[in-house]
């Protein structure tokens, strides 16, 4: 003990914060395993059985034969494993992987109350995990959104506006024009244009940025809200009902079991979120067109100084932001209901911001956080068929409890570029 | 908050020093240029939003020549401000006439736009005040929502559970529980963010979504729910807990304006009279020299977040005790994000946050008048007030506009940039 802590004198500061956080998130997962073991395994009658139903009705997945687990020796067998995790992160660390087994440790904790939900019941595990993604999808283009900005070091928190207005817009050109492609464009244009007076605001006449983006959220809200009421509501039929982009059935890779209607007989917007992840990823951590973003948003001085022209680059960075939230906006019409109403993203791009945060400014864990939203989002269609004594509303205010949680650095804490929201002025 | 290590000294240090002074000694300097560059965001405003009016008219787009056009779209504009104006104060003509005819209720009713304009503002100063508050303090309050949810929730639970008590004593009660309740969902982000860093803005947006599936889980409890009903909605609260008429004869102002105009003469009090309030502007203005001058910075932010969301709870206190009687999913309307607007055309102070309160409570009830009058849908008032604190916090812009060689703006206020990671 006395080497230890001497050792960690030693290594200063910086090693010891490394160091709590580390056990921090061991301790975290001891507690996960505490809790699936006390709440679905402890008072489960050992005969009680789960259903899971793994083939879907409109899918063309080869068909299987449903999972039976029992939920007593499930919960603690997931116990068990969350244990050992735990002891292994509390001891050495799983370092860089860390994030990796917390994703994994949520995963089995979720599994663990499906089953203990779903006792004596049965629930279709693929149309959740369907569900899920669906729902998730919007929200993650949202993270890219924020991302894509705040990696450039401006804040947008006008992603809920440029999602509502890219919802209005591409309802209204896909109705009014019956091409689902010219909707999303005019989705996208539309989320760009907000973008653009936020970029002017922010980086022009350098007002600070959270209170546009917040005047922009109401500005789009009134907007779309007094549009819907002028053009949306006389003209229904010609200008507010838009063809839903049907869902893609890949080839040969829909057929596979599980997997095949989860992931290859998706949603657009689903394969778009792929693609768009890669993209992001590969731009911004593999090519000098990400190196030079990074630096604007974490020292635009030296950016400066080394020839990257911060203004440019910032003004880029927040517009293609803007397309990418318009393109989320267009979900929730073309990709889902293909109608406009009031008000209708409520509150999504909030969400896509907290989930942008508690993703560490990366796009695989904006994705990540946003399965968590989409989960919860997925899970509301299940609840009638779900065996759950504590009232669903406090099951819905799990995932924003969940973020206050990550966000307040209990499960360790990401660090943001370092000039996100900070205006530059150039000398 | 860390400063931004680029800053070099020079004029950006200069500038910023400048406006620590401006915002901790002289709170209200500079207010005829204020008024100005109001006066001016308010016209561009009105322009910009009259053409979303005519463009989206169909009869415009559809005339036949350009005369006809422009006709309609006169008519469109004229008839929408018009509604507006005398939905928010009343047409003078109509005023005389109802005055003069000698029946006492037709009299009042000449007062009933002025009325309405009144309770819209109500609880706007609330939620403004509670905005405002925060951003002396350097904190952006954007979760005014669940904090109106949860005082409103709370207020009520006491107006309709607590029976047997006179008005003097029970009112107060239900006032009470909302400040507190209200304070409570302001306590939480405040310590959140004064131990662990974690950003005003992100905590308070989930804990909105928390008081909203809190009302929906609260009213489906007998604790709550309506007797008789199946729907969401509360018990109606004892009469003794309703805030009093002001002027009976079918006029809905309540004394929920007079309490607001009381609190916000208090929270001026507690900025610039108190030891605490210039604590709050020390903290706003700098925190790191605040923590060197030996101001309790933590303490200072969870005060200041707890106030604030006090003060919402008692918009959300307001609605229920003054106009609702009873809660329903969704009573807050918006509020605690209209609280940001109000809170920036009010330039942060408690008496520019009444104005503005019951300038945007006029847009609010003629908005009524308006759409019943000329069916220009009511959310043409929002985007009207976007874009007035859009073109307020840019007075760059309003002076390139306007060509003005010199306005000293007000601006808007820069509250912690960055998400304090």
């Amino acid at each position: 003990m006395g080497r230890v802590s001497t050792a960690v004198r030693a290594l200063g500061a910086g090693a010891r914060v490394a160091v709590d956080r580390r056990r921090t998130l061991g301790i975290f997962f001891l507690l996960v395993a505490g809790a699936i073991a006390a709440f679905f395994g402890y008072n489960v009658p050992g005969q009680s059985q789960a259903h899971f139903v793994l083939n879907l009705a409109s899918s063309h997945a080869i068909p299987i034969p449903d999972l039976v687990v029992p939920v007593r020796a499930t919960a603690f067998g997931l116990a068990a494993a969350c244990a050992f995790l735990g002891t292994i992160q509390v001891v050495r660390g799983f370092g860089r992987w860390a994030y990796a087994v917390l994703a994994l440790v949520i995963g089995l904790f979720v599994f663990a109350f499906l089953a203990w939900a779903a006792r004596n019941s049965s629930v279709s595990l693929v149309g959740m995990l369907q569900g899920t993604l669906v729902r998730a999808a919007p929200l993650t283009l949202g993270a890219f959104s924020g991302l894509l900005c705040e990696r450039a070091g401006v804040i947008n928190v006008a992603i809920e506006g440029q999602m509502l207005i890219g919802a209005f817009s591409a309802a209204l050109v896909g109705s009014a024009t019956g091409n689902a492609l010219l909707g999303i464009l005019a989705g996208m244009l539309c989320g760009g244009l907000i973008a653009v007076i936020l970029a002017v605001f922010a980086i022009r006449y350098l007002v600070d940025q959270v209170i546009v983006g917040i005047v922009l959220d109401l500005f789009c809200l009134g907007l779309t809200g007094f549009l819907y009421d002028r053009l949306m509501v006389p003209f229904q039929a010609t200008l507010n009902s838009a063809a839903v982009v049907p869902p893609v059935t890949i080839p040969g890779l829909s057929r596979i079991p599980v997997l095949g209607p989860i992931l290859f007989d998706q949603n657009v917007y689903v394969y778009l979120m792929f693609v768009l992840m890669g993209l992001i990823y590969v731009a911004l951590f593999h090519t000098r067109w990400g190196l030079r973003v990074r630096a604007v948003g974490e020292h635009p001085r030296a950016a400066d100084t080394a020839g990257i022209d911060v203004a440019r680059t910032r003004y880029i960075n927040v517009i293609l932001g803007g397309l990418v939230a318009g393109l989320a906006g267009s979900y929730f019409t073309l990709g889902a209901v293909g109608q406009f109403t009031k008000n209708m993203t409520s509150g999504r791009g909030f969400i896509s911001l907290a989930a942008m945060i508690s993703g560490g400014w990366t796009p695989v864990g904006g994705f990540g956080a946003s399965l968590v939203f989409g989960f919860a989002d997925a899970l509301q269609n299940f609840l009638s068929v779900l065996n759950v004594p504590i009232s669903s509303y406090f099951l819905l205010m799990a995932p924003y409890l969940a973020t206050i949680l990550v966000v307040a650095g209990v499960v360790g804490r990401a660090r943001p570029p370092a000039a996100d929201g900070k205006p530059y002025v150039k000398q | 908050m860390s400063e931004n290590p680029d800053q070099k000294p020079g004029r950006n240090r200069a500038a910023a020093a400048r406006d620590v002074i401006q915002s901790v000694i002289a709170p209200q300097s500079s207010i005829w240029s204020s008024v100005l560059v109001v006066v001016l965001a308010f016209v561009t405003a009105l322009v910009v939003s009259a053409v979303f009016i005519v463009v989206s008219d169909p009869n415009v787009i559809q005339a036949p020549d350009l005369l006809t056009a422009l006709n309609v779209a006169w008519q469109d504009v004229s008839g929408a401000y018009g509604g507006l104006l005398t939905g928010a104060l009343g047409d003078p003509s109509t005023i005389i006439a109802k005055l003069s005819s000698g029946d006492a209720k037709v009299a009042a009713s000449a007062f009933y736009p002025l009325s309405e304009t009144v309770v819209a503002a109500a609880p706007l100063v609330f939620t403004g005040l509670a905005v405002a508050l925060g951003f002396r303090a350097g904190l952006f309050n954007i979760g005014g929502e669940g904090q109106v949810i949860a005082g409103g929730l709370a207020a009520g639970f006491v107006g309709f559970s607590v029976h047997g008590l006179t008005g003097f004593v029970e009112l107060p009660l239900a006032l009470l529980a909302g400040f507190l309740v209200g304070m409570l969902w302001g306590f939480i982000p405040g310590l959140l963010k004064a131990r662990t860093g974690a950003h005003e803005v992100i905590t308070t947006i989930m804990l909105n979504y928390v008081a909203i599936y809190l009302t929906y889980y609260f009213l489906n409890t007998t604790l709550f729910q309506r007797p008789g009903r199946t729907d969401p909605i509360s018990k109606v609260v004892d009469s003794a807990a309703m805030l009093p008429s002001l002027a009976a004869l079918n006029l809905r102002v309540h004394a929920g304006a007079l309490l607001a105009v009381a609190v916000a003469v208090a929270v001026y009090f507690l900025l610039w009279r108190t030891t605490l309030g210039f604590e709050f502007r020390a903290v706003g203005a700098n925190p790191d020299a605040s923590r060197a001058a030996g101001i309790g910075v933590g303490r200072v932010i969870v005060v200041a977040m707890s106030l604030s969301g006090g003060l919402a709870g008692l918009a959300g206190a307001n609605i229920i005790l003054g106009v609702q009687y009873s809660v329903t999913p969704g009573f807050s309307s918006g509020l605690g994000f209209d609280g940001i607007t109000v809170a920036l055309l009010g330039r942060g102070n408690p008496v520019g946050v009444v104005a503005a309160a019951l300038l945007f409570g006029g847009l609010r009830a003629g908005a009524v008048q308006m759409q019943a009058a000329t069916s220009t849908p009511v959310d043409i008032v929002q985007v009207i007030e976007a874009l007035v604190i859009m073109f307020v916090a840019a007075p760059a812009l309003i002076r390139a506009i306007f060509r003005l060689r010199a306005v000293r703006g007000i601006g808007a206020p820069t509250v912690s940039p960055g998400w304090g990671g």
